[in-house]
């Protein structure tokens, strides 16, 4: 059930959508494509699925060559952004659609469909027609029909990027546990770190069609190997030539050895943090994360010049640090 | 005050054009009873021609529906050069008068045309006979079905494909479950338009058919013939026939279409 992507390239025209991308997706795996628009990680996902051809290089699905196998054989499953419902049927028929084209027994379709409906919640449903459902319950019965047929890999092409924010975090959650309780190999495409950051067990961030890194939402986070990881996964401040998060800066009101000096422009309290807003003696705005005791210990107030001083940085190389 | 004016310009042009001319033939058809109406229709020639008639149209409508839908798709879903061309050629029929239609058929199925000599020596007749006029009717009624088709498919995009092929369904099944339930409506409308333009035929077919009396005489042609010959009884009760035909074609495409489309 692992999946392993060999070297693929894809091009659009004159668009290089996918540059010489490998990856490997441990079975049971939780994994997010990460990347803003036009990175090429939708594109990797279709290709997994076989909804699209690469123009060079292999898909592997539990160990075995699929590139040449059609979608319908590769036996994964699919969920669209915009849902993808078939409207003209209704929910029940949707969630056994996988199953009657497979021709299963009728009393086995039934029992798996009532079984799937209680898992996504939408029991009570079945005989309703997509339109009469929201944008919540649509995903969750696009969820349900793609697991129907039990694949081997479940792909989910940014599957919350049309709902509102609420919602998407229900489904966020509700995604979790569902993988912890079907350990389906899962791989989603995002272009919100938070959102990969909290669901997925791995994260391959993609930039410009290349894989910049594949790790851990904590690897990404605290190791870096790109200064295009460092800016996308987590909010960042430039610092002369050094990168550094916001809580690896602190305060002081004296010069210091590698500290640069700045104004404070903003102070918003956020709870037990606040942020506090500058601009260095460059121009440069600096983003620091203190907490509230700090705030007042060091009486910090707008229009105060201080001295910024990195407590942990990072300096990239400049090749493979696009953007 | 201008909208009510606007309306009564509509309206009164409606009448001129539409409703008058209808009106005026039912009138004539049941002038002197109903009788002479009955015998007109239930002459043999008449029955003849509407039988042909419905034969045309019972072919020309399957073929012209399998195209068309065949055409959208490959429209719509594929990508190859001269697909501009293809969709152009499509809206010809629409362009093009039927008589040149006709014509056309003639140069190219006549005794010195390019397939006539072929068709002569295998035996197959052609021309004043049954395929020559189908034909003829296929060529003027094939873009009504494409015509409704390609926009419902554009609109509908092909996610639902996609998703059910990921689902593990073949491109028939796919066809079958999820294209075809979709784009039913588009089609039933194509179809109908369809109908009613093979029913309504008369230049191309005129032109091909050689109009022989009880052989090759369709119900257009029938009228045409028998008001020449000043039975104007059987001219006006055959064209109440194909006008109430019309009529109800329309009021099915009203009656299936969604309320909020009605205009």
């Amino acid at each position: 059930m692992s999946i392993e992507v060999r070297r693929v390239l894809k091009r659009f025209g004159a668009f290089q959508a996918l540059d010489d991308v490998s990856l490997h997706v441990e079975g049971g795996s939780l994994t997010a494509l990460l990347g803003p628009s036009g990175s090429g990680k939708s594109t990797l996902l279709r290709i997994i699925a076989g909804l699209e051809t690469p123009d060079a290089g292999d898909v592997l699905i539990s160990g075995e060559l699929a590139t040449a196998v059609k979608p319908q054989k590769r036996n994964v499953g699919f969920v669209f952004q915009h849902y993808a419902a078939f409207k003209h049927m209704t929910v029940r028929d949707n969630v056994a659609f996988g199953l009657k084209v497979r021709k299963r027994p009728k009393d086995e379709v039934g029992d798996r469909v009532a079984l799937l409906l209680e898992l996504v919640q939408l029991e009570a449903f079945g005989d309703r027609y997509p339109s009469q459902l929201s944008g919540g319950q649509r995903q969750r019965m696009a969820l349900a029909r793609a697991l129907a047929p039990e694949p081997e890999v479940l792909l989910l092409d940014e599957p919350f990027g049309a709902l509102d924010a609420r919602v998407r975090a229900e489904l966020r959650d509700w995604l979790r546990r569902l993988h912890e309780e079907v350990h389906v190999t899962t791989i989603f495409v995002t272009h919100d770190q938070a959102e990969a950051m909290d669901v997925a067990s791995q994260i391959a961030v993609l930039n410009a069609g290349r894989i910049e890194q594949v790790g851990t939402p904590g690897d990404l986070y605290d190791e870096p190997e790109t200064e295009f990881v460092m800016r996308f996964v987590g909010e960042v401040n430039r610092i002369g030539d050094r990168w550094v998060r916001p809580h690896d800066l602190e305060i002081v009101h004296d010069p210091a050895a590698g500290a640069v000096e700045a104004m404070i422009e903003r102070i918003s309290r956020l709870g037990f943090e606040a942020r506090v807003e500058l601009a260095a003696a460059d121009g440069e705005p600096v983003v620091v994360q203190v907490t509230r005791d700090t705030l007042e210990e060091l009486e910090l107030e707008r229009g105060q010049i201080v001295w910024v001083s990195p407590a942990r940085e990072r300096v990239f190389a400049e090749v493979g640090s696009a953007v | 005050m201008r909208r009510v004016a606007l309306r009564s310009v509509a309206l009164f042009y409606l009448a001129a054009i539409l409703v008058g001319p209808l009106v005026v033939v039912f009138w004539r058809t049941f002038q002197h009873g109903v009788a002479p109406a009955w015998d007109a229709l239930s002459a043999h020639d008449t029955i003849h021609a509407f039988e042909l008639t419905l034969l045309i149209t019972g072919i020309a409508e399957p073929v012209n529906t399998v195209f068309g839908i065949l055409c959208a798709l490959t429209v719509v879903r594929r990508d190859f050069p001269g697909k501009g061309l293809l969709n152009a050629f499509v809206d010809l029929p629409l362009a093009l008068s039927p008589v040149v239609v006709g014509l056309a058929l003639f140069l190219l199925y006549g005794r010195t045309g390019w397939f006539g000599p072929w068709l002569t020596s295998h035996g197959i007749r052609f021309l004043f006979a049954l395929p020559s006029m189908v034909v003829a009717t296929i060529f003027v009624s094939l873009p009504f079905v494409a015509r409704e088709v390609v926009p419902t498919l554009r609109e509908i995009g092909d996610e639902q494909e996609q998703a059910a092929r990921t689902l593990g369904a073949g491109s028939w099944q796919t066809f079958w479950r999820i294209t075809l339930p979709s784009i039913r409506l588009a089609v039933i409308y194509g179809v109908i338009l369809t109908t009613a333009r093979s029913l309504g035929e008369y230049g191309a077919v005129a032109v091909v058919s050689g109009r022989i009396q009880g052989v090759t005489e369709t119900a257009t042609l029938r009228v045409q013939e028998q008001y020449e010959n000043f039975d104007l009884a059987g001219a006006y009760a055959i064209s109440l026939v194909l006008a109430l035909g019309a009529v109800l074609v329309l009021l099915t495409t009203t009656l299936l279409k969604p309320k909020e489309e009605v205009v």
